[in-house]
């Protein structure tokens, strides 16, 4: 501690070594909030229902999507990334998982909503299995903090159920 | 000759010093006497103080503001209350305040070191011959 340079090295370093540790200390407070989301999908209209040139088959839905994400805010939350999923089984594959919409959140205040859309994203099976295919309807989250951990969970939302034939 | 040069000098620097630069800490200016310019213008109690005064606030204000931002529901708040109390500490404890020397360190007058020879080493007269080969 005998020079100026010395000690404020001294001070920066123990500075950022209790700021990293309050940013750990801050991730740790995560773990006691217990977050109740409730989310809720509606297939409002399957658009068409093809095989392509190249032999898969691909969905056009029309969606309706109502949720209330705000109880997984903390004081901690930089944003939290959600999308709505497509699952269901293939004799090639147990699971396939198509992301139909996302979205990014990012306050509380936007945490709860009501979305009217067709999916985002194009819904394609890999070979031709969909039809008469029951799937669920997942939505999946990824609440992205501002320091630490990230928690991601999901909500399964059952009973779907594609036509027998292409339209 | 060079003893009383370097007292009158000294003198002469160290009165325009306390006329002019006194209040402020050491690193602003180096007018220093000879004998001081091996010593730190901080001693050693003056050190101890300092590391304690950036312990202890520090950790105070970390503390104060991880509560503050948890109850508020604010990261900000809390970024925004310790980088105040880094600042304040750095204000108090970087730069070389004159409380920090108040224990200075009495160190031999430079004019009493001369009245004594210093040691000469022992193996000189030996090195000499061992290179001569």
């Amino acid at each position: 501690m005998h020079s100026f340079v010395y000690r404020a090295n001294a001070l920066l370093t123990f500075a950022v070594t209790i700021l990293a540790l309050m940013c750990a200390m801050a991730s740790l407070s995560d773990n006691f909030n217990s977050p109740s989301p409730t989310a809720e999908v509606q297939v409002l209209n399957i658009n068409w229902f093809q095989k392509k040139p190249d032999g898969d088959d691909e969905v056009s839905l029309t969606l309706n999507i109502s949720a209330n994400l705000q109880t997984l805010f903390t004081w901690n939350t930089k944003q939290v990334f959600v999308f709505l999923a497509a699952e269901y089984e293939t004799p090639k594959n147990a699971l396939n998982q198509v992301s139909l919409w996302d979205g990014i959140i990012p306050t509380k205040e936007h945490a709860q909503f009501w979305i009217h859309t067709t999916n985002k994203y194009r819904f394609i099976d890999q070979g031709s299995n969909l039809r008469g295919k029951g799937f669920n309807l997942t939505l999946h989250w990824h609440v992205m903090p501002k320091t630490g951990k990230m928690f991601a969970d999901k909500l399964a939302m059952t009973g779907f159920r594609l036509p027998e034939t292409y339209r | 000759m060079t003893r009383s040069d370097s007292t009158t000098s000294s003198s002469i620097i160290k009165a325009a010093g306390s006329l002019r630069l006194h209040y402020l800490p050491k690193p602003f200016f180096s007018r220093q006497k000879s004998s001081e310019l091996v010593a730190s213008p901080m001693d050693w109690q003056g050190q101890k103080l300092a590391e304690h005064l950036m312990q202890l606030p520090l950790v105070l204000f970390a503390v104060l503001a991880f509560i503050t931002g948890y109850v508020l529901g604010s990261f900000q708040t809390m970024l925004l209350i310790y980088a105040a109390g880094v600042i304040l500490t750095s204000l108090i404890m970087v730069p070389n305040w004159p409380f920090f020397n108040r224990h200075p360190l009495n160190w031999l007058d430079s004019s009493e070191a001369e009245k004594y020879p210093k040691p000469q080493p022992a193996n000189l007269g030996m090195k000499k011959k061992t290179s001569k080969k």
